[in-house]
């Protein structure tokens, strides 16, 4: 009976097969919620576009950014999705002690792109360049910290999953809630490369 | 405590403080009514942590009845003082007052009314209609609508402590910045607008994933009913246009709160950026009203004319072009900006494109009922009456889409009559003929005819009663937004105006008297069939009210309007779907999380507005424990038994 109607489904056009799976209806509502996210991204780069020469008298983005420092927090968060990568190949072999050593890495290198990024900030800040100071500077970090928001916040998602992962095991819920969780760090690493070639390369 | 203290609740302005009393009373009323009768478990088991797509599609619908007794409250308060205020009288509003009551009507009408209104209606009917058993995500169904209340309780509290925004409801810098609006308005209205505006993204995902992934087996594409496809066009719009909305609340956020200079006069900041990405978000949403609105009526023409939907696939099409339009269009709300002549021809044009696919709709009403059997029940005459009203709203935007011509008109009264012909006569009349069409779906028993007809003639001349004079005067020069005027020769329409709105009041205490006497008489309208109308489409098909899980077999469609065909070839059974290997009816187990994380961010919201630090923190941290209890509980879902489904059917 089930091998009867499964040959029948490959003559049905896709969009008639009836309710997909609860995995794929998972996946596919938070894609949507990381285009909703995207959007969110992208009304902050529109508006560092419109303020990116609005500097009032004060410093620019030439005389703020350090591109060694720039490069190493690309190349953290890089590493870092290569890391959640690794990890998510552990957990489709439901391998526990290579998932948490694959989510440790992701961990350290996130945390290290959030350190480097509050170094940044805190050295701007330090010379008078915050916010306040002028229009440039508030969409600069209200773009730059909107997004190091998401990555500390994935950092805790990433520590309660792993912590869901040894005390719950792998059930399915928590397998969705990894594969949720992968998607939203590529995410930000497409985000991010939005921010190193806009804001950091464009700098003037 | 922050900013807040005694000084905060105004014992100065009667008005305010009479009808925030009379709310209290009320709902001191409606509390102790609850205790005594020992309603509170039901209420909490059954209602506040119900999960079910279509309890909290009846709880939107009935907060959105409830707000538009606010806002219209607000709308009487300004016709009454225009009416009074000409030559050297002032009214009874002093300016502030007046200030908060328009952008309080504003808020309120779309965001709490409009907006509620038609996601409420989407949730109740979207899974009945693709054969689905709940929505892609119940429990964060329950939370969109709770941080929606929490939003709108929000609102509310700024009539007894504090005050609301005065810069209008979508609170234009400079004015809305700290440097002109120091007191606590516009943040009530910042924080309000940033809780329902997350609940309602959060609903948008939610129905969009239902719509694309869960449509029964058969449900192909060309087969979806069109109001399934509007609340399609409408989510996608929710999931595109909302993020810009909190984008930049959250940016005038940091402007008031932490001295950013997105839209300051100072340190180059730039106002118009806020004026260009709130319209970004602003003109999709009025077609997140409008959509699901135009699908409403589809269903109730080809319901009450007995024939199939004129033109499917063009109704289709036309639904999803307004919706890629909508995106094109924002700058029409402010062709005065001084943007260049090419940039207002563009805006331009492209606004005057938007009214073909619209236009195409307009005649496929028209074609669906010509040559049908017309019965002219209740939902039928909102339907006529919107296709009357509305095309004359849709002439009047056409016209203000020539920049020349809007120059002349750009925040007159002819705008404001516009833009209320078109919301009243398009949503508002298809929330009143969704609302009494699947009202019987709902509870089992149909609303009274003849009330119903009484609201239906009341909303209508008093429509035109009130705005077709203030067209008028905003071709004669009057201004929005005026608190009084010197043109005394305004008075005599201003108090037709006044009219036209006291006989829209009638019609809305009509249809709490209807509701009531509906109950009354609730045995003698009962419907045990399940299909009132002789519908097409598959909620029809299922019991009134639906078991908890609407479908106890998952029905297989096999074209459009399967239920008509099935009453046609089958005696009104449907077909149904094979066993399928995921066909186990599991159903979501009420969830505390939404109400609980809605309480929390409401703390959080009043904590914020009121620059009370440590009560923010504690709101927050609220949020995030009850976000790790919920990923912890595993048992979230229930077997439904066959004995219970059995019971169900008997």
């Amino acid at each position: 009976m089930t091998a009867g109607v499964l040959a029948a489904d490959v003559q049905i056009p896709v969009s008639e097969r009836g309710p997909s799976p609860r995995k794929v209806i998972v996946g596919y509502g938070f894609w949507l919620f990381l285009l909703s996210d995207i959007i969110l991204f992208s009304a902050f780069f529109a508006a560092y576009a419109v303020l990116a020469d609005r500097t009032a008298g004060g410093p620019g983005g030439a005389q703020l950014f350090h591109r060694d420092n720039v490069l190493l927090e690309t190349a953290c968060l890089l590493l870092s999705s290569f890391a959640c990568a690794m990890m998510g190949l552990a957990v489709e072999q439901r391998h526990r002690a290579w998932m948490v050593v694959g989510a440790l890495l992701t961990f350290a290198l996130g945390a290290a792109f959030l350190a480097l990024e509050l170094r940044e900030f805190a050295d701007m800040l330090g010379h008078g360049a915050g916010p306040e100071r002028s229009a440039f500077l508030s969409a600069f970090f209200a773009l730059v910290g909107l997004h190091g928001a998401h990555v500390g916040i994935g950092l805790c998602w990433l520590v309660a999953q792993v912590t869901q992962v040894l005390t719950l095991g792998w059930r399915p819920k928590v397998i969705d809630r990894l594969a949720c969780f992968s998607l939203f760090w590529h995410a930000l690493d497409i985000v991010w490369i939005g921010v190193f070639t806009i804001v950091y390369l464009g700098a003037h | 405590m922050g900013k807040l203290g005694w000084d905060a609740i105004p014992l100065h302005e009667p008005i305010p403080l009479v009808s925030a009393a009379v709310v209290l009373l009320v709902l001191a009323g409606v509390l102790l009514l609850v205790t005594v009768k020992g309603w509170w478990p039901v209420l909490w088991r059954d209602w506040i942590t119900s999960v079910d797509h279509k309890r909290i599609g009846v709880m939107y619908v009935l907060l959105a009845l409830v707000m538009l007794l606010r806002g219209f409250a607000d709308a009487l308060m300004m016709r009454s003082q225009l009416a009074l205020a000409a030559g050297s009288a002032r009214g009874y509003l002093p300016p502030a007052h007046y200030d908060q009551v328009f952008s309080a009507h504003g808020t309120i009408m779309i965001f709490f009314v409009a907006m509620t209104f038609m996601v409420g209606l989407m949730n109740f009917v979207v899974p009945l209609q693709i054969g689905a058993r709940d929505v892609a995500f119940p429990v964060l169904n329950s939370a969109s609508f709770w941080l929606t209340a929490s939003g709108v309780l929000l609102t509310n509290v700024s009539l007894v402590v504090g005050e609301f925004s005065r810069a209008g409801w979508l609170a234009y810098p400079p004015l809305s910045e700290l440097a002109y609006s120091p007191g606590v308005g516009v943040d009530y209205w910042l924080w309000s607008l940033q809780i329902a505006g997350v609940g309602t993204l959060l609903s948008g995902i939610n129905l969009t994933t239902t719509i694309l992934k869960m449509r029964a087996p058969g449900m192909g594409y060309g087969r979806m009913p069109i109001f399934t496809w509007t609340a399609l066009a409408a989510n996608l719009l929710i999931i595109a246009a909302f993020p810009i909305l909190t984008a930049t609340l959250g940016m005038l956020l940091l402007d008031r709160y932490l001295g950013f200079h997105f839209f300051t006069n100072d340190a180059g900041g730039n106002m118009m950026m806020y004026v260009n990405l709130i319209w970004a978000w602003g003109h999709p949403e009025v077609y997140i009203l409008i959509l699901p609105a135009f699908g409403i009526y589809s269903e109730v023409i080809a319901t009450f004319a007995g024939k199939p939907l004129f033109g499917y696939r063009s109704m289709a099409s036309a639904t999803m072009g307004i919706c890629v339009i909508s995106f094109m269009v924002w700058l029409h709300h402010f062709f005065t900006m001084g943007a260049g002549a090419d940039v207002n021809a563009f805006f331009g044009i492209a606004t005057s494109i938007i009214a073909i696919p619209t236009g195409v709709k307009i005649f496929n009403w028209l074609f669906t009922m010509y040559g049908g059997t017309l019965r002219l029940e209740v939902p039928m005459l909102w339907a006529i009456g919107f296709i009357v009203t509305f095309v004359v709203g849709g002439a009047t935007g056409v016209l203000m889409a020539i920049p020349p011509a809007d120059f002349q008109l750009h925040n007159s009264l002819f705008l404001v009559a516009h833009f209320h012909n078109v919301i009243i006569g398009g949503v508002v009349f298809g929330a009143f003929a969704g609302y009494t069409y699947w009202f019987p779906k709902a509870f089992g028993f149909r609303l009274h005819e003849g009330l119903g007809k009484a609201v239906f003639w009341c909303w209508f001349i008093g429509f035109w009663l009130a705005f077709l004079p203030l067209y008028v005067l905003g071709l004669a020069g009057a201004t929005r937004r005026m608190q009084h005027y010197p043109e005394t020769q305004w008075q005599p329409l201003m108090v037709v105006a006044f009219v036209g709105a006291l006989v829209i009041l009638a019609g809305i205490v009509l249809t709490v008297v209807q509701l009531a006497v509906s109950i009354r008489q609730r045995e003698r309208r009962r419907d045990s069939t399940g299909d009132p109308w002789d519908g097409r489409t598959l909620e029809w098909a299922t019991p009134s009210p639906p078991p908890v899980w609407n479908f106890a077999a998952l029905p297989r469609v096999d074209g459009l309007d399967a239920f008509w065909e099935a009453k046609r070839c089958n005696d009104g059974a449907l077909a149904r779907a094979g066993a399928r290997r995921d066909d186990v009816l599991e159903m979501p187990r009420p969830s505390a999380l939404g109400v609980v994380l809605a309480f929390f961010a409401f703390v959080s919201g009043f904590a914020l507005v009121w620059h009370i630090g440590w009560l923010a923190l504690c709101g927050m941290l609220g949020m995030l424990a009850a976000c790790g209890w919920r990923a912890w509980r595993m048992d979230t879902e229930v077997e439904v038994t066959p004995e219970e489904l059995a019971g169900a059917r008997a």
